[in-house]
């Protein structure tokens, strides 16, 4: 096709010299990508509604959800209450939304407590390497070898109790391995960049290289794995709720709320069904937000989206 | 004044396929405001021989086997590689400006925060004193606006202007000797000769020592008092850098002479003469000299006996071959 010639889109003032390109905002970049499309954007808002639910809960649930009301047990959804009760006459709506803190708290501390700790492990291990890289990733390999609803109820069944936080340990500590894994893998990779010899040209100790050198370039990546880790530590508490080691009754937990409905399955399944949905939302919420954050930050894919 | 005496380094690393002496035997010394020249082609030695003195060689796969390097009347190799009498010496009494201006600055630091961590680690100067010693910095290294792009990311410098900033760094706590590796060597040839004028500048002003390590024998005829040639992990010729270009003594130094073109010369009145062959393999080297298999001047003796010493044939001048020709 005899077109005209491609003329360049970059202005070019009097004297001839082309223009600087216009500098796009990082941010700007950023968030065309990660609200453009729907999906991540529909992912966003639930995990938004998710934490301000969480935020609100005293504010914005109908009833006390530790209030017994045995007369109106087993309801089905009603305008006096919009899910229905359990079998103790707990409106399920309350429940559903004081559970969200609980699950948020579970996930975002659980996740926090193994990031830090599998970080500065893979960081120590690829740092070092030698003897430090094998005892490391060895003992990494072990705990991987298990499967981690088994160390998970190993952990809670010894520490008898069932209190939040030995939720929160069992499920951080089943997530080290795999967050110990991914920094050692991009550390290992950063630390072969120059910039790290010239830190250690300049004196820098052994700790202070690896901490604002290696870390701060390691780390981008992984904020997608934290994120989707927070799904799958909520998943984890329902798991370990549902089998009765994880938070105990009376406190509302999406697990255990499973575990008291399925009791009534057959008379009415929404108690099992709702909290089911709650969980299913988080998980889905929080996976599209990471997946969102990997393509708008995945420089693989500039001007590709 | 010998600031630097570096004495028979040897840096092994050992490969799945041998034993690898990349630094075999190297020593040289460098004087109070002097600079020099390490030259040699890719995989020579150079870059290994001042990470060696700078103990900056990972290990493993690389070993320090032997030698000594006498700074202020100590042996630096006798200390851990990165204990703190090393990382007090790095960075304030010897520093290092990196080959590639692109990947030697952090990207997810701003340029003042590299700059400052230097002056912070080895002066103990406050945040505030630090800046203001940085921006002076920025400014001496010609980074216009310096005030300004001192709150940039590297990845709004060109290449040139970041390797201005490698310069601010090394030169930020006054060291008294720069090792420049390859510095030049990933910018174009106008800025290469900004870099290296402006180096040059610097150094004479605040009386450092600069040993530049390039395989670019312009850079070295232009700017070096002194010249140390290598090959194969050795040092064959040594000497002043005048001396050594007119007069080379070592068949390597002549053969690498003779393959390069002048400025200035008529067409086809000298015609290059390339050195044939390729450099050694490093791996499992046999105890003959290296350059033996390309050299065009060897005689029998060369092939019996173990590769010569350096000897001295001139004031400070030195080859190490069997051969001398001196003449030719």
């Amino acid at each position: 096709m005899a077109g005209k010639p491609k003329v360049s889109t970059q202005s070019v003032d009097a004297t001839g010299v082309m223009a600087a390109p216009p500098r796009t905002s990082e941010w700007r970049r950023f968030s065309r990508i990660f609200f453009g499309r729907k999906l991540y954007l529909i992912g966003f808002i639930i995990v938004v509604i998710i934490i301000l639910t969480a935020i609100f809960a005293p504010v914005i649930a109908p009833y006390d959800p530790l209030h017994n009301d045995l007369e109106n047990r087993l309801q089905m959804p009603s305008t006096d209450h919009w899910l229905g009760t359990d079998q103790l006459g707990r409106d399920m709506l309350s429940r559903i939304i004081y559970g969200t803190q609980i699950s948020l708290l579970i996930g975002f501390s659980a996740v926090f407590a193994s990031a830090i700790i599998g970080a500065l492990m893979g960081l120590a291990a690829a740092h070092y390497g030698g003897w430090v890289f094998t005892v490391i990733m060895r003992l990494t390999d072990v705990l991987m070898a298990l499967p981690s609803i088994i160390l998970m109820m190993l952990i809670a069944g010894m520490l008898k109790g069932g209190g939040i936080w030995i939720v929160v340990f069992a499920l951080g500590f089943g997530g080290i391995p795999g967050m110990c894994r991914m920094m050692c893998g991009q550390a290992l990779s950063v630390k072969e960049n120059d910039y790290v010899m010239a830190a250690r040209a300049v004196g820098m100790s052994n700790w202070r290289t690896m901490l604002t050198q290696i870390f701060p370039n390691a780390f981008p990546p992984l904020i997608v794995g934290l994120t989707m880790a927070i799904g799958g530590v909520v998943l984890g508490e329902a798991g370990l709720s549902f089998l009765g080691i994880g938070v105990q009754a009376p406190t509302p937990s999406w697990g255990n709320m499973i575990m008291d409905g399925q009791r009534f399955i057959m008379t009415n399944p929404m108690l099992s069904l709702i909290p089911g949905v709650a969980i299913m939302l988080l998980v889905f919420g929080f996976n599209m937000v990471g997946d969102g954050i990997r393509d708008a930050i995945d420089p693989r894919l500039r001007g590709v989206l | 004044m010998v600031l630097l005496d570096v004495q028979n380094i040897k840096t092994y690393f050992h490969t799945e396929y041998g034993l690898v002496k990349a630094a075999d035997g190297v020593s040289f010394q460098v004087n109070r405001g002097e600079i020099i020249g390490l030259v040699g082609e890719s995989g020579c030695g150079k870059s290994v021989s001042i990470l060696s003195v700078m103990q900056l060689i990972t290990s493993p796969p690389g070993e320090k086997a032997g030698g000594k390097v006498i700074f202020e009347g100590k042996d630096l190799l006798q200390y851990t590689a990165n204990g703190p009498e090393m990382r007090a010496i790095r960075g304030s009494k010897i520093t290092m400006i990196f080959q590639e201006p692109m990947t030697s600055l952090n990207p997810v630091l701003t340029i003042a925060r590299q700059l400052t961590e230097t002056l912070e680690l080895h002066l103990d100067m406050d945040k505030g004193a630090a800046r203001e010693r940085a921006i002076e910095l920025l400014k001496m290294v010609g980074v216009p606006d310096a005030s300004r792009r001192i709150d940039d990311y590297p990845h709004q410098f060109s290449g040139g202007m970041r390797q201005r900033v490698m310069i601010a760094m090394a030169l930020s706590c006054n060291p008294m000797i720069i090792f420049a590796d390859e510095p030049t060597t990933a910018v174009d040839v106008t800025t290469q000769a900004q870099l290296l004028e402006l180096m040059k500048d610097l150094v004479t002003r605040l009386d450092t020592s600069l040993v530049i390590v390039t395989h670019n024998l312009g850079v070295v005829a232009r700017y070096a008092e002194r010249i140390y040639v290598m090959y194969a992990g050795r040092i064959i010729e040594s000497g002043l850098s005048e001396v050594i270009f007119n007069h080379p003594r070592h068949p390597y130094t002549v053969g690498l002479l003779n393959s390069v073109p002048k400025l200035g010369e008529k067409h086809g009145e000298r015609k290059l003469i390339p050195i044939y062959g390729i450099p050694p393999n490093l791996i499992n080297m046999p105890p003959t000299c290296a350059f033996l298999p390309r050299c065009t001047e060897k005689i029998g003796r060369c092939a019996k006996e173990p590769w010569p010493e350096l000897r001295s044939v001139g004031k400070d001048h030195y080859i190490s071959c069997y051969v001398d020709i001196k003449g030719k």
